[in-house]
């Protein structure tokens, strides 16, 4: 437990002096939204075991509501966010209540097909820009008084609410309803016969996960600006897949690695490879599954508890 | 002028015809995807990309063989089909005996990697395939003009599907694969070589889809990408169809490829959407689809 705790403490102080480190504040940001975003798709691949293959439509719709809301409206900051959260949440609720009616793979082709509906939607209702997208959304200030144009004061918000989520689920994972979740993940028909309604817990987690995602969304809209159909695609919701794969899914800070080597390897590896980005994604998620699906955490964990 | 509904008869029966090749199309590609998922239990997400390398099969040996269209129909299913072969072996039977969600997360990085590779090969602008010379031009029924292209696809494609539907209920060769369905080890105990029984059936599953390439290169643009949406609708056919019934996923795939068309006249707007939104109704009413059983 010790050595959690220091890496823990590391962790956080380089979080909080990553700005005056020379790393790019927007880098940082874009990174713990995308971070955020695996978190919160971990809560139910993880602790629930019900694989989205349609994350992408939270992130991606309360990405345009709160776009929509700050540049055409002139909504603030909060109450942008807060929109693109309740917004993202009833959307969690409707995805949620046709998709737990089946499970597994079906539970995921559901989610998938479902969430090309949202991106259609996003395609060609009036308000999204088409293939444009939405651009130049304000960040504004908060409640009027925090001006969130500056970097430094716009990261160190982000990285508050995503301290807050990631202690939040934490929270969740931990508490009866959690336990409850674990139940259902590792043995069903169990839960069932102990009395659980499971389908009220799954989607109770679901909507958890799609408000949380949604979130993420809108923080990540307020962070860079804008709002495209890329937030909304089938190859984010698959990112998110690779990055809590790939980190460790149901470990606390797995998603958060899986999200930092994703996220910097596109940002970075873009320059030398080109267009290989997607072919380099798909041989590092055929590798993630053939050799370690426990993830890098996982398998650190793993290895430690060998010794 | 004829109309229903205020629409021209000819507009409607335009629409329905392109529908109908859409649904043949569908029900190509959700009849592999079942007979994957029938016997080793992998939802292949792969499916959209062998659809497009079958596609591109076809173009290339066009372009740098002169290989004509009708050879094309046999030679790239059966270069994808060796491809998926190669596929299975390698990498997909690490996995049974795991959760099926491996290989549906499999598949999709085995897309990843054919499609950003075709996309780094040929670009991002689209490539036509001409229409071979023997089904060029339209036949004309008096009440609407049929291209006899498209008849032709819907033709194949039936055709094709009902003789897969043949093989696997009707023959020895489909008894033996329905039980190793039932019991591989048991089946492997009586002598038949069943890892080779599952490759081939991954090879000719990924062979179907290459086939719908081939067909569909002529009607319509040969992009990387062309495969990646369709698998989605693919996918939402095969939910409203239920996967483990053959027969069920032909005729989804036919009928949504029709209301698809019928949506396009009516109100093009929702098009897109419309199979999505037929999943979730059926969802509501029917949770294990049409055809399925729970």
């Amino acid at each position: 437990m010790r050595a959690a705790h220091m890496f823990y403490l590391i962790a956080g102080l380089f979080a909080l002096s990553a700005p005056f480190l020379g790393i790019y504040p927007v880098f940082m940001m874009k990174l713990l939204c995308f971070a955020m975003f695996a978190c919160a798709f971990n809560l139910l691949l993880g602790f629930s075991g019900m694989l989205s293959f349609g994350h992408a439509a939270f992130f991606g719709f309360s990405a345009y509501v709160t776009a929509w809301l700050a540049a055409v409206h002139g909504w603030g900051a909060a109450p942008a966010t807060l929109a693109g959260i309740v917004v993202s949440a009833l959307l969690g609720l409707v995805i949620g209540v046709l998709a737990i009616r089946r499970r597994g793979i079906y539970f995921a082709m559901i989610t998938l097909a479902l969430a090309q509906l949202i991106f259609f939607v996003c395609l060609e209702a009036p308000f999204t820009g088409g293939e444009n997208g939405l651009q130049g959304v304000p960040r504004g200030s908060l409640f009027g008084v925090l001006q969130l144009k500056s970097d430094i004061v716009m990261y160190y918000l982000v990285l508050g609410a995503f301290l807050g989520v990631y202690v939040f689920i934490r929270r969740v994972v931990h508490s009866p309803f959690g336990q409850v979740l674990k139940a259902i993940h590792e043995n069903e028909p169990r839960a069932v016969s102990l009395g659980y309604d499971i389908n009220r817990y799954k989607l109770v987690a679901f909507v958890l996960s799609a408000t949380l995602a949604g979130l993420a969304g809108s923080l990540k809209t307020l962070v860079l600006g804008f709002a495209t159909l890329s937030d909304v695609q089938q190859a984010n919701s698959g990112e998110v897949i690779l990055m809590t794969l790939l980190g460790g899914s149901g470990t606390f800070f797995g998603p958060v690695v899986g999200a930092t080597v994703v996220v910097t390897l596109q940002e970075y590896l873009s320059e030398f490879v080109g267009g290989w980005v997607t072919v380099i994604i798909g041989v590092i998620f055929i590798t993630c599954v053939l050799v370690f699906r426990r993830g890098i955490v996982g398998e650190l964990a793993a290895f430690k508890l060998r010794r | 002028m004829t109309e229903i509904f205020g629409f021209p008869v000819a507009v409607i029966l335009g629409q329905l015809t392109l529908g109908l090749v859409n649904g043949s199309f569908y029900a190509l590609l959700s009849l592999g995807l079942a007979v994957i998922f029938g016997l080793m239990g992998v939802v292949n997400f792969a499916h959209g990309a062998f659809y497009a390398l079958g596609a591109f099969a076809a173009l290339l040996g066009l372009q740098y063989f002169g290989i004509n269209y009708w050879a094309a129909l046999l030679l790239a299913p059966l270069v994808v089909g060796v491809l998926g072969i190669v596929v299975e072996k390698s990498l997909l039977r690490r996995l049974y005996g795991l959760d099926p969600l491996y290989g549906l997360l499999l598949t999709f990085g085995v897309a990843l990697v054919i499609e950003g590779s075709l996309h780094q090969f040929f670009g991002a602008s689209g490539q036509s395939y001409p229409v071979p010379n023997a089904l060029g031009g339209v036949i004309n029924l008096g009440f609407m003009i049929l291209p006899i292209y498209r008849a032709w696809v819907i033709a194949v494609s039936i055709a094709v599907c009902f003789s897969t539907w043949f093989v696997i209920e009707r023959t020895r060769l489909g008894a033996t694969l329905r039980a190793a369905r039932e019991n591989a080890p048991l089946l492997q105990a009586f002598g038949v070589n069943v890892p080779l029984l599952f490759a081939a059936t991954y090879g000719g599953g990924v062979a179907l889809a290459a086939l719908a390439g081939v067909l569909s290169a002529p009607v319509i643009l040969v992009t990387s990408q062309m495969g990646s949406s369709l698998v989605i609708v693919v996918f939402a056919v095969v939910v409203i169809g239920g996967m483990g019934s053959i027969l069920g996923s032909i005729v989804s795939g036919l009928v949504l490829g029709i209301i698809e068309g019928f949506t396009k006249v009516i109100y093009p707007e929702a098009s897109n959407i419309v199979v999505f939104v037929i999943m979730a109704i059926v969802l509501i009413v029917r949770p294990a689809g049409l055809f399925g059983r729970e």
